[in-house]
């Protein structure tokens, strides 16, 4: 548990593709291709774009954080009042792409009311895991 | 997307209230007027996050007299320790979708 916390809440995935980056590009930013592998949008590849992701569970709001053709793409991902930030990395190897997505920087959406605290989520998430290891 | 506890997510989304929970894991049991002082926050505002963080399973009340102590309960959050799990494997069926889509697309 010494781990900071912010390390803990970030979820990595990545795997290689035989497909070339610019494919992959197509797929995760054109709405009718990401409908058929995420979900329903009004996605644009633009800066600040504001879009919405839907599905029969509920939405996500988000906006779009980066945008580098063929290489990188980041968007806020707001669900549950909480939010993070999604971003795909895309880079050419010799059979295709590799191709990763982190979700990261959870984090309240909401200023801090209470005495003044600052505590956002990790400070939140060091206090809880200081907790947990003194229940053991 | 998994489904995540989602009052506990609610519940804990709230700063204040994240504060008051942090406040009871840091100082172990108090009383409403405890919690309001100093808060900045008045008391009616601390007793209705107390309630909701009750409902989320979070703190536990203990009646003494005519005071009310109110302790955290910490093992309420074990869904959200959970959440990597489970968006991991949210995102791991996004890629293989991903991957069957790239499969069907023209070049």
């Amino acid at each position: 548990m010494t781990e900071t916390t912010t390390e803990t809440l970030s979820v990595v995935v990545e795997r290689e593709m035989p497909f070339p980056p610019e494919k992959i590009w197509r797929a995760l930013t054109q709405p009718h291709l990401i409908e058929a592998w995420l979900m329903k949008s009004d996605f644009k590849p633009v800066m600040d774009h504001r879009f919405r992701f839907s599905a029969d569970w509920g939405s996500v709001d988000c906006q779009v954080m980066a945008v580098e053709p063929n290489r990188t793409l980041a968007y806020s991902w707001g669900a549950y009042g909480v939010g993070s930030v999604v971003t795909w990395t895309l880079t050419p190897t010799s059979a295709g792409t590799h191709l990763r997505m982190e979700q990261s920087g959870f984090r309240p959406d909401q200023p801090q009311a209470y005495n003044g605290a600052r505590a956002g989520w990790p400070r939140f998430f060091a206090a809880l895991e200081q907790q947990l290891a003194r229940m053991d | 997307m998994p489904n995540p506890d989602d009052m506990l997510f609610r519940t804990l989304a709230d700063p204040t209230r994240r504060a008051i929970f942090e406040r009871l894991c840091r100082d172990g049991e108090q009383t409403v007027g405890a919690l309001t002082t100093g808060s900045g926050v008045s008391q009616p505002a601390v007793s209705k996050h107390l309630g909701v963080l009750k409902l989320a399973g979070l703190v536990r009340d203990r009646p003494d007299g005519r005071q009310t102590h109110y302790s955290a309960q910490p093992g309420a959050l074990a869904p959200l320790v959970d959440w990597t799990g489970r968006m991991t494997g949210f995102w791991q069926g996004r890629f293989d979708d991903l991957e069957d889509l790239l499969k069907r697309m023209d070049q």
